[in-house]
């Protein structure tokens, strides 16, 4: 059992509780900048699309599992940066300029979303984003101009501090890209959470009555979250534009939200570390399942059929399971496995149970 | 001048008035409470001073020289009004720090961008921040539960995180929904002294409904009387405690 001794308010303030929780993170960033080293192009690949769905994970954490507004727009806002960015490289404008703007562009769609948006409560919202990320499908091909249409648009090779990153011809440095923009988005969704603003979003999650109370804006909160989600989903966008090659109206649908959404409850909801679990979940289940698929055909000897919809099958009984058994998600499992360890023989088996709010009442909405 | 003044308030929903006609005021330093039967309007008078409902036309709600009609719900707080709930609103699936750390909100002097890059200045007001919350803990006996999240915390300690919640603010005016609601007789004495403790230490006027006579009477300079939305009577415990209309609004007509 490993007890740390608080002798200081900056123990609870800055990101990491003691030295041992900090060099187990520094392992883990000395593991991952070492990848292209250890891992072939191939995995490489499948890791850079895992770090780009981290991200786009992030994104929606904040607004869904911080500030409790669940969206299934969040498609919208990928395509909205992928497009951004590239039409924007196509204008000239170098690819360092044209990220951060196409991620900033889309934080400000975000905001502008927000403002009907924010009368919306629970399910309501959530139907009503479901409608916008239909109605990217039909925006795109009637935009065809600029976005291209149905016949699409290629990324082209972009260069950072001189050096030009290709995902196929420089697949390592492509990674490192990711890479760093994943750890800077990080270390920022990690100093907010820590700072009023990050407070001020749970607490509109947990109680918007008492929020205001506390002297908390409501719809400022909301629109600044909606904001944030939209701008680092918006440089997701961009990079999955990047990793994809060509992408056309039909990359970003719905389904796409969907999966985001899979992604941040099965990783667990209201954590950071649930964006980066459920991200390695999604992203490499469907390898999983083809390489399972090959084992079970070659066991039984059968040809090697192909079964429609297997996986948004299995990603479906994946989601059924978790909100049954692990509503906290990944994460939350982790952190009962850690707390069973660190208190052994003490852990009891109700200390994480969700309780009902006594008569929490809902008149004052 | 009053520190909280009701003038001529009146608030309907539809066809049924819930506050009528009020007018009441509460002077600094003391300890007001509100008193009546279920439905009598009580926790509504607290809605409109949080501005969540907006009463009729020609009615004034002043605190501090601030005419809180013309303000939104979350400036409230800012002038220096905090409160708690008599159906606990806390964030739940925060810890007890953090919520009582969301009550700093309202002295928040840093802003989006500095807190992204966690610049020196919003460390400093972290550590500012934690030491008033510390204080608060301390005052009120929150040590044991400082790290523990509010969902699994019993009903008497939420109440208690509550009020800490609302000290946190550093306010001038403390609204007590029904502070001892629930609670044992011996949660209800120490909710007794506490009150009596922030009114003298802390120097904080307080304003509370309550149904406990005990505690009213135990603690309040002037009580106000309300029966359905309009005021019954006004005055000192006792004199409130023997008024006819009140006995009558209480226990019906006497035979």
């Amino acid at each position: 059992m490993r007890i740390v001794f608080k002798t200081d308010y900056m123990q609870d303030i800055r990101s990491w509780k003691d030295t041992y929780q900090l060099m187990l993170y520094l392992i883990l960033l000395a593991v991952v900048i070492a990848a292209p080293v250890l891992i072939d192009d191939f995995y490489l690949g499948e890791l850079t699309n895992v770090l780009i769905w981290a991200l786009a994970g992030m994104g929606l954490m904040v607004l869904t599992g911080h500030t409790g507004q669940a969206s299934l727009g969040h498609a919208a806002f990928l395509a909205f940066g992928c497009y951004a960015n590239i039409i924007l490289m196509e204008q000239g404008v170098p690819f360092m300029v044209a990220f951060p703007v196409a991620g900033l562009l889309t934080g400000l769609v975000g905001v502008i979303i927000a403002i009907p948006a924010l009368r919306l409560h629970g399910i309501y919202l959530a139907i009503a984003t479901l409608a916008m990320s239909i109605l990217t499908d039909d925006i795109i091909v009637l935009t065809e101009p600029w976005t291209g249409g149905v016949s699409g648009k290629y990324a082209p090779p972009v260069n950072v501090f001189g050096f030009d990153i290709d995902r196929w011809g420089t697949p390592k440095e492509f990674y490192y890209l990711v890479l760093g923009v994943v750890v800077i988005v990080t270390l920022g969704y990690i100093n907010l959470m820590r700072a009023p603003l990050g407070r001020s979003f749970i607490a509109v999650r947990d109680s918007e009555v008492s929020a205001q109370a506390m002297g908390v804006d409501i719809a400022r909160t909301k629109a600044m979250s909606f904001g944030l989600s939209c701008a680092v989903t918006g440089l997701a966008g961009a990079l999955m534009g990047l990793f994809a090659g060509a992408f056309n109206n039909e990359t970003f649908s719905v389904i796409i939200s969907i999966e985001l959404l899979m992604m941040i409850v099965i990783g667990g909801l209201g954590s950071i570390h649930g964006a980066f679990l459920g991200a390695i979940v999604i992203g490499f289940l469907p390898q999983f399942l083809s390489i399972s698929k090959e084992w079970v055909s070659a066991l039984f000897g059968g040809a090697d059929v192909a079964i429609p919809g297997m996986e948004f099958g299995v990603f479906g009984l994946i989601l059924i399971l978790f909100i049954l058994f692990e509503p906290m998600g990944i994460y939350g499992r982790w952190l009962k496995i850690r707390t069973f360890f660190e208190l052994f023989p003490f852990y009891r088996k109700d200390m994480f149970k969700r309780q009902k709010s006594y008569l929490k009442t809902e008149r004052l909405r | 001048m009053s520190l909280l003044e009701l003038k001529d308030t009146t608030l309907k929903f539809g066809g049924v008035t819930a506050v009528d006609n009020l007018s009441f005021s509460v002077e600094e330093g003391e300890v007001f409470a509100i008193v009546g039967p279920n439905g009598a309007g009580k926790s509504t008078v607290f809605n409109l001073i949080s501005r969540f409902y907006t009463p009729i036309a020609g009615s004034s709600i002043v605190f501090d020289g601030h005419d809180l009609l013309k303000s939104k719900a979350s400036e409230v707080a800012a002038f220096g009004v905090a409160r708690t709930f008599q159906n606990i609103e806390l964030f739940d699936q925060a810890t007890v720090l953090e919520n009582l750390l969301v009550g700093r909100h309202r002295h928040r002097g840093t802003n989006f961008v500095s807190e992204l890059f966690f610049t020196p200045s919003v460390r400093k007001q972290e550590i500012q921040n934690r030491h008033f919350v510390e204080e608060i803990i301390d005052f009120l006996d929150l040590q044991a539960y400082r790290e523990k999240r509010i969902a699994g915390l019993p009903y008497g300690v939420r109440k208690v995180v509550e009020v800490a919640r609302a000290l946190a603010t550093d306010p001038k005016l403390l609204l007590l929904d029904e502070p001892a609601s629930g609670l044992s007789v011996e949660e209800t004495t120490d909710m007794r002294w506490w009150i009596d403790d922030i009114r003298r230490q802390m120097g904080i006027t307080v304003l509370m409904v309550e149904h406990d006579m005990g505690l009213v009477s135990g603690v309040s300079d002037r009580v106000l009387a309300m029966a359905d939305g309009a005021k019954l009577a006004l005055g000192t415990p006792q004199e409130v405690q023997s008024d006819p209309a009140v006995i009558e609004a209480y226990l019906g007509h006497v035979a």
